[in-house]
């Protein structure tokens, strides 16, 4: 084409170019998409109802709760050492409750820290490609196994066979020891899988950085993957916690019924969740005051819960990394 | 009144004066590393081929060429970092002060803490700026008597003292990225290595930072061995001693493209009277 003009006129000459609109035209279609409009408010729904729900479950227990702190001092309820809500002679102290909770909770992260972190960094930062998309799915499945079977896994083998026979402990059936090993266990998968999602994120220029200084892996592992991966560590580890605070099955199958303040692991005691999980089954009348304590207690397991969720927050805020 | 000479000065005076009183590039180098036949393979690819050179004592060699032609492979097989690529394979031999690095016995982590690397995009990391210098000493178990005055002398050495003396202990995400290279070449130096081998390591900076880690490459010329992977021409032509001149060519047998290396020479003979029509094409912008 030898025509060097640029006029619209010249340019609407050229085959599938659009002709210049007349000037006043409105090209570009008003017009709203009220499909959007749907499916955000869709959206805001499933964000907001999950809270709601939150709200509304704090609520429901807040009512009895109340009613049983007003017939129960809070301070009688948190440092109170019996707990017989059943006896004629009631008392209403919640810390044999608490401390066996604490033991079960503290042998569980023991086990679950040092195997999930070990094999989080064997992982992440040793094993070959095909041994990690072998391993990875097989220790997640670990995680969906119900937590029933965990327990009678604790009662009719880790009990008697590793901790009476291998071990020689002089532990009966119900144990602390053996809720909260059995438990650790339950919670290495998700303690593993989450500490190498945060150590697969780490940076390769980081593990060559370290290399190129002439450091071994390990070194590379624990002081340079390590502590750059702290913050996905310490929220694994939490939620961790979470689980083994909260964890019901296991505890009531294998951690015994005796209420007691529990002073060592190889007694038996009845956690938080074994006591809720008895005293709902149980034939308390609606209102009454033994009723009500079900809502107390869980109260706490709920504070708990929070306490430990609001520190890991700041924890992973401190320690988070951007590469 | 005088004040005590620290040991910026003190590096600074040495600098200048080797600087002054450095020789004219020699006919032939003075070999640390040889290269004699290499080819790379990532397992049956041959990424390079028959690679011959050496990398001379003191001096600046610059690997440049068009992309895929295998210099920055060649820079990461010399001091093993290829090792940490599953199915990466060094054949023919690499002589490290005319010890073979690749021959079976030796320690990889050896050879890297004696040849340092520094990368194309800065990798500082998630810790302190002190603590990145002391990392590789402390790692590597190198007798430190003053592990503070070493780290000094590391940043200072790596022009970059001056900068963060007031805030060593706060994290080295807070720096630029052109400190933050330089930081990783003060972190290299503190291993006290030999030579240090660095892969384009002004690609992510601008021409500020790229002018002043040149500066830098000249003035650590006289106590290091450096090898410098480059895109940039007169970068090369600016700051090497000697210049390798890659291409990657396509093998008419089966198709596949093959790096190698077209001409090695005194970087003033490479730019201004090259031997190889390829040469020639390529740094007047012709390809590549």
């Amino acid at each position: 084409m030898s025509s060097t003009s640029t006029t619209a006129a010249g340019r609407a000459a050229v085959p599938g170019r659009l002709a210049a609109p007349a000037p006043g035209t409105r090209i570009l279609r008003s017009g709203n998409r009220p499909g959007e409009a749907v499916v955000r408010v869709l959206l805001r729904l499933a964000a907001f109802l999950s809270v709601a729900i939150t709200v509304g479950i704090v609520l429901s227990l807040l009512g009895p709760a109340l009613d049983f702190f007003s017939e129960v001092s809070v301070v009688e309820f948190l440092t109170g050492t019996r707990w017989t809500p059943r006896f004629a002679d009631a008392s209403y102290g919640v810390l044999p409750l608490v401390t066996a909770t604490a033991w079960t909770t503290l042998i569980a992260i023991a086990v679950a820290v040092p195997f999930g972190l070990g094999s989080a960094i064997y992982l992440s930062e040793y094993a070959p490609d095909r041994v990690r998309r072998i391993l990875k799915p097989v220790l997640e499945l670990l995680a969906g196994v119900p937590t029933v079977v965990f327990g009678y896994f604790a009662l009719t083998w880790f009990a008697p066979t590793v901790l009476q026979r291998f071990l020689s402990l002089e532990v009966g059936p119900f144990s602390i020891l053996s809720a909260g090993a059995v438990m650790g266990v339950m919670i290495i998968p998700t303690v593993a899988s989450l500490s190498e999602d945060a150590m697969s994120a780490v940076p390769n220029a980081l593990r060559q950085g370290s290399a190129a200084l002439g450091a071994n892996r390990m070194q590379t592992s624990l002081r340079v993957v390590f502590p750059a991966a702290f913050s996905g560590i310490v929220a694994a580890i939490v939620l961790g916690i979470s689980r083994a605070v909260g964890e019901t099955m296991i505890v009531t199958i294998a951690g015994g019924q005796l209420v007691q303040m529990v002073s060592s692991p190889l007694q038996q005691g009845a956690t938080m969740t074994t006591f809720i999980a008895n005293a709902a089954l149980g034939d308390s009348r609606v209102g009454s005051l033994e009723y009500n304590t079900l809502f107390a207690v869980g109260l706490l397991l709920f504070f708990l819960t929070l306490i430990v969720n609001l520190v890991a927050i700041q924890l992973v805020r401190r320690f988070r990394q951007e590469y | 009144m005088t004040t005590e000479p620290t040991v910026h000065d003190a590096i600074e005076m040495e600098l200048v004066q080797k600087h002054a009183s450095r020789p004219e590039v020699p006919e032939t180098p003075t070999p640390v590393i040889q290269v004699e036949d290499v080819s790379v393979f990532y397992d049956d690819y041959q990424a390079v081929r028959d690679v011959t050179l050496d990398i001379g004592h003191n001096e600046i060699t610059a690997l440049i060429g068009p992309s895929g032609c295998g210099k920055s492979t060649i820079l990461r097989s010399l001091n093993r970092m290829n090792d940490l690529i599953r199915g990466a394979r060094v054949t023919g031999a690499i002589r490290y002060w005319g010890q073979d690095m690749y021959e079976p016995g030796v320690d990889p982590i050896e050879v890297r803490r004696r040849i340092g690397m520094v990368f194309q995009k800065p990798n500082p990391f998630p810790k302190s700026i002190y603590d990145n210098i002391a990392y590789g000493p402390r790692v590597t178990g190198m007798k430190v008597d003053d592990m503070d005055a070493h780290v000094e002398r590391a940043l200072t050495r790596a022009a970059l003292w001056d900068e963060v003396k007031d805030k060593l202990k706060q994290s080295a995400y807070g720096l630029s990225g052109g400190q933050q290279q330089r930081l990783c070449i003060a972190r290299t130096i503190a291993v006290e290595p030999d030579v240090i081998l660095m892969d384009e390591p002004c690609a992510s900076l601008d021409p500020i930072a790229t002018l002043r880690i040149e500066e830098l490459m000249a003035e650590l010329r006289d106590l290091y061995t450096i090898v410098i992977v480059t895109h940039n021409m007169q970068q090369a032509a600016r700051v090497a001693d000697r210049t390798a001149f890659f291409t990657a060519a396509i093998d008419p047998q089966t198709g596949e493209r093959h790096g190698e290396l077209v001409e090695f020479d005194k970087t003033t003979t490479i730019f201004e009277r090259p031997a190889d029509p390829r040469t020639e094409g390529y740094i007047s912008g012709r390809f590549g």
